[in-house]
C-alpha cells in the first residue's frame, strides 16, 4: 500500500493521499494518470492490469486500487 | 425565406420533432421543445435585465442546460463565451479580462468558482434564468433587428504558441458551416452523436449544429469514460451512438487499448476525426474493426468556423502515405499560395481559406486580426478577405489536398526544409511506437523526438532512417511514459517545449 501511495504522490505531489480518498469524484486522476498508473503497477508490482480491470470501481480510491493489485497478485 | 439566424434551426426542429431528445448527458435530457422553451426563457431573462448586443459568459458544466444557455444568449441578441471549470481559474480569469462581459450565467457545479472570479460581473444562476417568463414581443423585436453578420460566440483557441485568441463567429459563418457539413457528411435525423470535445471550443459545433438542423441527437460523454476504455464502449453502446467526430487522440484511446477488439460499440457507422494528424496505424485498426463504416478526415481552423476540408476514405492508402485532407466543403475555396502566386502542381504552399465560413476575427485584437484575415493575395481590385492559416499543404497526384506541416513547424537544416510533422508521422508508422512528437530545440539546433511505445523503442533510429531523408532524422530520442495532452486531447507542444527545457510538467 505504501508503494502505491508513493507512486500516486509522485504523479500528484500536491495531493495528500491519506486525506483524499475519492480519486475520481474529486477529479484527481485523468486519462493520462490512469495510463501512467497501469505502467507503474506493472513496473513496481510486476502485475499487468488487463483491460477489463481498468474500471472506475477499481480506480476510485487508493484502497480500491490496492485491493485490485492484491487480487491480481493472487491469480 | 433564406436563413439568416441559427435559431431558425432550433425553431424548425422544435416544431417538427417536439418530443425527440436533442441533447443528453446520460442523466439529464432535453427534447427539442424543452430546449426551445428553455432557451426562450433565458433569452427573455437577459432582455428583462437589459442585456443585448453584447457578450455574455456561460460558466457551466457540459450539459443540455449549457446548450440552452448558449441559445438563450443568442435569443437575447447577445453572443456567448463558454467557460468551464476544466479550463483552470487562470484561463477563465484571462478570458473574462479580455472580453469583459457585464453578465454571466452559472450553474450549480460552477457556483463556487463563479463567485471567485470576475469582480464587477453580474452573475445569474441558470435556474433563475430558465424559470423566467417568455417575453415573445421582446424576442421578436430582437429578431427583427438582427442581421446574419451579428456574432454568436467567442471561442478562445490557444494556437500552437499557447497564447489565447478569441475568435468571433457570426450566424452567417455558422449557417454556412452547418449546411455544407451536413450535406458532405450525410448527417440526418437518425444521426446519434457522442460528443467528446469541451464546449468552449469550436469542435462541438460539429455535433450541436447538425443536431439542431436535422433533429438529430447528441450525447455528452462523461469525462470519466475517457479514463476507462470499456466504460466508454458501454456508454456508446447503451445510447446507440452511430457517429463520432473526435480528435484523433480520443479515438486512439479505444484502438490503442485493445477495447475495439474486446467490446466494440455495435452501431458505429460514421467515424470522423481531425484537429491533428491521425496516426495511420490507429486508423487502420479502426478500419479493421468497422469495415463497413464511413471514415472521414477533417481539417480546418477555428478562424474558418470549424472544418474547411474533408476526405472520405474510399480507397486504401499507399505505403507511407498520410491521410489526405481532401477537398474543401461547398462554398469554401482553398488557395494554396507560394510567394504571391498559386503553388504549382505538387508544390507546397500556404493554405488560405476563402468563403462565407471565414469568421469575424479576434475579439478586441484589430491588429492581430489584420495580420491573419488578409486581402486575397491574388487580387486587389475589391475587398476579398481570406484567412491565412499558417499551414502548409500540397496536392497529391490524385488531386487531393494533403496537410504537410504548420509553417512554423517547418525548419531549415543543412540548407534543406524539414517538416517536424512529417517526422512525427513517420515515427508513428514504426511498429511499436504509439505517439510521437518532434520538437526543434533552436538553441542547440537539434531535433528531439519524444515518443511513447509499448516496447523500449530500441532501434527506432534505424527504422526511421528507412523512412526519412538523412537531414530530417532526429538527433535525440526520448521515450515518455505518456504524451502530454491539451484540454482538447491534442499533443501538448507547449508542455513538450517545457520538457525539452528541463522543466517538470504535471504540477
Amino acid at each position: 500500500m505504501n508503494e502505491l501511495v508513493k507512486i500516486l504522490s509522485s504523479m500528484h505531489p500536491e495531493i495528500d493521499f491519506s486525506v483524499h480518498h475519492d480519486l475520481l469524484d474529486e477529479g484527481i486522476l485523468d486519462s493520462i494518470d490512469i495510463v501512467t498508473l497501469v505502467g507503474e503497477i506493472d513496473e513496481v508490482y510486476g502485475i499487468q492490469v488487463p483491460l477489463e480491470e481498468i474500471t472506475p470501481e477499481n480506480f476510485s480510491s487508493v484502497e480500491a486500487i490496492y485491493q485490485m493489485i492484491e487480487r491480481l497478485r493472487g491469480q | 425565406m433564406y436563413q439568416t439566424n441559427i435559431l431558425e434551426y432550433l425553431e424548425a426542429s422544435a416544431k417538427s420533432y417536439p418530443e425527440r431528445v436533442a441533447f443528453s448527458d446520460g442523466e439529464e435530457s432535453l427534447t427539442f421543445e424543452q430546449l426551445h422553451d428553455r432557451a426562450m426563457r433565458i433569452g427573455s431573462f437577459l432582455l428583462s435585465n437589459e442585456y443585448t448586443g453584447e457578450c455574455v459568459a456561460v460558466f457551466a458544466k457540459k450539459s443540455p442546460d449549457a446548450i440552452a444557455a448558449f441559445l438563450g444568449v443568442i435569443y437575447a441578441g447577445c453572443y456567448y463565451v463558454a467557460l468551464d471549470i476544466d479550463m483552470g481559474e487562470r484561463r477563465i480569469s484571462e478570458i473574462i479580462e479580455r472580453v469583459r462581459p457585464r453578465a454571466m450565467i452559472f450553474d450549480r457545479e460552477s457556483r463556487a468558482d463563479a463567485a471567485k472570479i470576475g469582480a464587477g460581473v453580474k452573475k445569474y444562476h441558470i435556474d433563475v434564468a430558465k424559470a423566467h417568463e417568455i417575453d415573445y414581443d421582446a424576442l421578436l423585436s430582437v429578431r427583427e433587428r438582427q442581421v446574419d453578420v451579428d456574432p454568436i460566440y467567442v471561442v478562445f483557441t490557444s494556437g500552437s504558441s499557447g497564447e489565447a485568441k478569441g475568435v468571433v463567429a457570426s450566424h452567417a459563418s455558422v449557417i454556412d458551416y452547418t449546411e455544407t457539413l451536413c450535406e458532405a457528411l450525410g448527417f440526418d435525423g437518425d444521426t446519434r452523436f457522442a460528443n467528446q470535445s469541451p464546449l468552449y471550443f469550436d469542435a462541438p459545433l460539429k455535433e450541436i449544429m447538425p443536431t439542431l438542423k436535422k433533429g438529430a441527437c447528441t450525447y455528452f460523454v462523461p469525462r470519466e469514460c475517457f479514463l476507462f476504455p470499456i466504460k466508454l464502449c458501454e456508454f456508446l453502446e447503451k445510447h446507440s451512438i452511430n457517429t463520432l467526430c473526435w480528435v484523433s487522440s480520443a479515438l486512439a484511446i479505444l484502438s490503442g487499448s485493445g477495447a475495439l477488439e474486446k467490446c466494440k460499440p455495435q452501431r458505429l457507422n460514421k467515424i470522423c476525426f481531425g484537429s491533428e494528424l491521425m496516426p495511420v496505424r490507429e486508423y487502420e485498426k479502426w478500419r479493421r474493426a468497422y469495415p463497413d463504416a464511413t471514415f472521414v478526415n477533417l481539417y480546418g481552423p477555428t478562424e474558418a468556423t470549424g472544418m474547411s476540408c474533408y476526405w472520405i476514405a474510399g480507397r486504401e492508402l499507399d505505403e507511407g502515405e498520410g491521410i489526405p485532407i481532401g477537398k474543401p466543403f461547398r462554398n469554401t475555396e482553398i488557395l494554396l499560395i507560394s510567394g504571391r502566386r498559386r503553388a504549382a502542381d505538387g508544390e507546397c504552399g500556404e493554405i488560405y481559406i476563402r468563403g462565407r465560413s471565414v469568421t469575424l476575427g479576434y475579439f478586441g485584437e484589430r491588429e492581430m486580426t489584420a495580420g491573419a484575415f488578409v486581402q486575397n493575395p491574388l487580387s486587389d481590385s475589391y475587398n476579398d478577405i481570406v484567412y491565412r492559416t499558417g499551414d502548409v499543404g500540397r496536392y497529391n497526384k490524385r488531386g487531393e489536398l494533403v496537410f504537410v506541416s504548420r509553417c512554423d513547424r517547418q525548419i531549415k537544416r543543412r540548407g534543406k526544409k524539414v517538416s517536424l510533422d512529417e517526422i512525427e508521422a513517420a515515427a508513428e508508422r514504426c511498429e511499436g511506437v504509439e505517439r510521437a512528437a518532434a520538437v526543434f530545440d533552436e538553441q542547440r539546433q537539434k531535433i528531439v523526438l519524444y515518443y511513447t511505445a509499448r516496447e523500449t523503442g530500441e532501434g527506432l533510429a534505424a527504422r526511421l532512417s528507412v523512412r526519412l531523408l538523412r537531414h530530417a532524422l532526429p538527433d535525440e530520442y526520448i521515450r515518455l511514459e505518456v504524451m502530454p495532452r491539451t484540454a482538447n486531447g491534442k499533443k501538448d507542444r507547449v508542455a513538450l517545449d517545457r520538457i525539452s527545457r528541463g522543466e517538470r510538467i504535471y504540477e
